[in-house]
C-alpha cells in the first residue's frame, strides 16, 4: 500500500450519521474478484438514478467537489457489513483521508489496511469542517507525523491515532510480511495450543 | 486468590501469541470460515506473494452469499458463477475443505459452522463477514474481518488485534410468551442504539439469556454488529454442551467429557468486572418491528411510526425524516397498519430449524395473503432436509410460501431474490439499510413468527393475537 505522510486536499462534506457500507458500495458490485475499479460504484444508489444518470440532488455530483480527496462525515461512519470493497471504492474514487466523530470497528481496520487515514475529531470540529466545505471550495492539510489537521485560515486540530496504525500508514507496510517475521513464535504457540 | 476474569479475558489470554508495547496483540485464530464474496482478492494476494495457507485444517469454506436458491444446477448470473468457480479453484489450490453448491453440508456459513460442531466454546473464530458474531453464542470469540485480514489469517493463522473493552448486556427476567430472541436483540438495539457496542465485545448475561436455546442465542449474538460490537458472546453452559454433543467436528466420547470440563472453566467468574454494563428488563419487551433504515429504528408492534416534528435533536430529526420518506410511511401511522408485499424467512439470523418450526406453527392451517409473495430459505441443506422430514415444506407450500435452497438470499439480495423498488418486505434478516434487499426496497425486520403472521394478514400484526392457543 502507498505510504501516507502529509496530505493536502479538497474536502467533500457528507453530513450524515450512520453511513453504512451498503451505501458506500451496494451489493451488486461485490461480485468482482479484483481489488481495483470500485470507485465508479462508490455511493452508487445516491449518486445515480435508475437509468444510471447522475442525481442532481447528491452533492458529490457537484462540479465544485470534483477531485475531492478528504471526506468529512457524520458519526459511526462505515457501519454494517465488513466488505472491504467499501474502502477500496473510496480509495479508488480518490479519497485518502476520512474524518468523522467515530467509525465502525471493522471499517476502521479496513481503511488502515488500505492506506486510508481515518481520523476521529469531535462532533463540534466535524460540524465546523462540514460547514466550511459546504460553503466553499475548502482545502485541508493532514500531517500524520505530527497528528494535526489544519486549513489555511484558522482551523487547527490535533488527533489521536494508535502508534501501530500510524507506523503502518507512514511506512506503507505489508502487515503479513511483518507478521511472518514472528513465524517461530507462531510455530511454538501451535505446539502447545489445541 | 485468583483475579476473577470475564470469558473475554480468558479467551484472549489463551490466544495471545505475541504481546509487545505500543502494538496490538498477535492473536491466534482457531477457525477461519471462508465464503465466495470476500475471499477472491485474499487468495490472489497469497498467490502474488508466493505464500501458502498456514493451516488449511483450520479453514473451512462454503458458498452462500450469491448462490441461487432455485433451479440450482443453473447459475444464470455469469459474474456470480465466476466468483463461485474462483472459490472452488482456490480451495483446490490451497487444500481447503469446501462445502460447494452441490455438497450436503452447504449453507450459510454461520449456520453450518455450529451445525457441524466446528464452532466450539473458547475458540477464536473469524470470517470475512460481519455476522461472524453469531458463533459467540457458544462462548467463542468470533468476529468479522475484512479481506486484507482474511489474507492475513490465511497466511499466518493470526491477527493483530487491540484488546477490546468489555460490555455486559444484562437481560433480567424471562421473555414473555410469544416474545422471541429476535425481539430481544431488536429491543436492545432500539433502546441503546446502533453504536453503543463500538470498541467493545459484548457478553450477554442474565436470566433471559440463560433461558434461551442455542439457536435463539445465535440470533442474539448474530446482531451484535448491528449494535456496533464486532463480537458478542454468551458464557457456555449445559445448553451449549448438549447442543454440541454428537456433532461431527465436536470432540467425541471421552474427549467430549474432557472438553466439557475445560469449557466449564470459560464462563465469566463471579466478581469479574466489565468496562461497561447496561441492563434491560425482558418482561417488558413486546414483539418488535423496525420502521426505519437502521436496526435501531425499531419499536414494539403496539407503537406508531415516530413523528419527527416532536424530535428535539436535529440529527435525530433529519435521520427520522429521511427514513420515513425512504420507507414511504407517515408519522404517527400505527405499525399494524403497514401493508407488506413480501415476506422473507431466512438469513444467518433466523433460518435454523427452530426458526422454521416457529414460523410454521403460526402458519399451520392458514394461507398467505393474496397480495403477498412469501419465501422460506432454509439456512443450510441440512436444515432443509430436516424440515422436509418433519413435513414443514408441505405446510409452507400449501400455505402459499415458496420453498427454496439454502443461501443468504434476500437478506442482501446478491442473487435473484430481490425486493422490487418501492415494495415492502417483512424480513427475518438483520439489516434494514436503504437498498439492502434491492434498490429502493423497503425492509422491516421482525422475528420469524411476526413475519409469518404478516404473510397471512398482508400487514403487521401482533403475533400473540393470531397464534393458535395449541399447536
Amino acid at each position: 500500500m502507498e505510504p501516507i505522510n502529509t496530505h493536502n486536499g479538497l474536502v467533500y462534506p457528507l453530513p450524515k450519521k450512520n453511513v453504512d457500507t451498503d451505501q458506500i458500495i451496494p451489493k451488486q458490485f461485490l461480485k468482482r474478484i479484483e481489488r481495483s475499479g470500485f470507485g465508479q460504484f462508490l455511493f452508487y444508489n445516491w449518486r445515480f438514478d435508475d437509468e444510471g444518470q447522475p442525481r442532481q440532488d447528491f452533492t458529490l455530483n457537484e462540479p465544485k467537489y470534483k477531485g475531492a480527496s478528504v471526506l468529512i462525515a457524520g458519526d459511526n461512519f462505515g457501519c454494517g457489513s465488513s466488505r472491504e470493497h467499501a474502502p477500496w471504492a473510496l480509495l479508488d474514487y480518490g479519497f485518502k483521508v476520512i474524518i468523522a466523530p467515530s467509525f465502525a470497528d471493522i471499517f476502521y481496520s479496513n481503511t488502515t489496511k488500505n492506506g486510508i487515514l481515518a481520523i476521529k475529531l469531535s462532533e463540534a470540529q466535524v460540524d465546523y469542517l462540514l460547514k466550511q466545505a459546504e460553503k466553499d471550495s475548502y482545502i485541508l492539510t493532514i500531517d500524520l507525523k505530527n497528528q494535526i489537521v489544519y486549513d489555511n485560515l484558522e482551523f487547527k486540530a490535533g488527533f489521536d491515532i494508535p502508534a501501530y496504525q500510524k507506523h503502518m500508514l507512514l511506512n506503507g507496510l505489508d502487515e503479513i510480511g511483518i507478521t511472518l517475521t514472528y513465524a517461530d513464535q507462531i510455530k511454538q504457540f501451535e505446539q502447545t495450543h489445541n | 486468590m485468583k483475579q476473577p476474569k470475564t470469558i473475554i479475558q480468558k479467551i484472549w489470554e489463551k490466544h495471545t501469541v505475541v504481546q509487545e508495547t505500543d502494538k496490538p496483540d498477535l492473536l491466534y485464530i482457531d477457525l477461519h470460515l471462508v465464503h465466495e464474496v470476500t475471499s477472491p482478492q485474499a487468495f490472489e494476494g497469497l498467490r502474488l506473494a508466493g505464500r501458502k495457507v498456514r493451516q488449511p485444517d483450520r479453514t473451512y469454506a462454503t458458498v452462500d452469499h450469491n448462490v441461487p436458491t432455485i433451479n440450482r444446477p443453473v447459475i444464470r448470473d455469469e459474474v456470480a458463477r465466476k466468483q463461485m468457480d474462483t472459490l472452488r479453484s482456490n480451495c483446490a489450490e490451497f487444500g481447503i475443505r469446501l462445502a460447494d453448491i452441490d455438497h450436503p453440508d452447504q449453507g450459510i456459513v454461520h449456520v453450518i459452522g455450529p451445525q457441524l460442531g466446528l464452532t466450539q466454546p473458547g475458540k477464536t473464530i473469524v470470517c470475512g463477514d460481519s455476522h461472524t458474531s453469531t458463533h459467540g453464542a457458544f462462548g467463542a470469540l468470533a468476529f468479522g474481518i475484512g479481506t486484507s485480514e482474511v489474507e492475513h489469517v490465511l497466511a499466518t493463522q493470526t491477527l493483530w488485534q487491540n484488546k477490546p473493552k468489555t460490555l455486559n448486556v444484562q437481560i433480567d427476567g424471562p421473555l414473555g410468551p410469544g416474545v422471541t430472541a429476535k425481539d430481544l436483540i431488536l429491543a436492545i438495539i432500539g433502546r441503546f442504539g446502533v453504536k453503543f457496542g463500538t470498541g467493545y465485545v459484548i457478553e450477554y448475561t442474565g436470566e433471559a439469556i440463560r433461558g434461551l436455546s442455542m439457536e435463539e442465542r445465535m440470533t442474539v449474538c448474530n446482531m451484535s454488529i448491528e449494535a456496533g460490537a464486532r463480537a458478542g458472546l454468551i458464557s457456555p453452559d449445559e445448553t451449549t454442551f448438549e447442543y454440541l454433543r454428537g456433532r461431527r467436528y465436536a470432540p467425541d466420547a471421552a474427549a467430549f467429557e474432557e472438553a466439557v470440563t475445560e469449557w466449564k472453566q470459560l464462563a465469566t467468574d463471579k466478581g469479574a468486572t466489565y468496562d461497561h454494563t447496561v441492563t434491560l428488563d425482558a418482561t417488558k419487551i413486546e414483539p418488535q418491528v423496525t420502521w426505519g433504515t437502521n436496526p435501531g429504528m425499531c419499536l414494539p408492534i403496539s407503537a406508531s411510526v415516530p413523528d419527527p416534528a416532536l424530535m428535539e435533536d436535529p440529527d435525530e430529526k433529519s435521520a427520522a425524516e429521511q427514513a420515513i420518506a425512504y420507507m414511504g410511511l407517515e408519522p404517527n401511522q400505527q405499525l399494524t397498519s403497514i401493508e407488506i408485499q413480501h415476506v422473507f424467512i431466512g438469513s444467518c439470523t433466523n433460518s435454523r430449524i427452530t426458526d422454521l418450526r416457529k414460523a410454521a406453527s403460526v402458519i399451520r392451517g392458514r394461507k398467505v395473503h393474496p397480495s403477498v409473495r412469501a419465501l422460506v430459505v432454509p439456512g443450510s441443506f441440512t436444515v432443509k432436509m430436516q424440515a422436509e422430514q418433519e413435513g414443514l415444506d408441505i405446510l409452507f407450500r400449501e400455505a402459499g410460501f415458496e420453498w427454496r435452497d439454502a443461501g443468504c438470499s434476500m437478506c442482501l439480495a446478491m442473487n435473484e431474490d430481490v425486493v422490487p423498488a418501492g415494495e415492502r418486505c417483512a424480513s427475518t434478516s438483520n439489516r434494514n439499510f436503504e437498498g439492502r434487499q434491492g434498490s429502493g426496497a423497503r425492509t422491516h425486520l421482525a422475528s420469524p413468527e411476526m413475519a409469518a403472521a404478516a404473510a397471512i394478514e398482508g400487514r403487521f400484526v401482533d403475533v400473540r393475537q393470531v397464534m393458535a392457543p395449541t399447536v
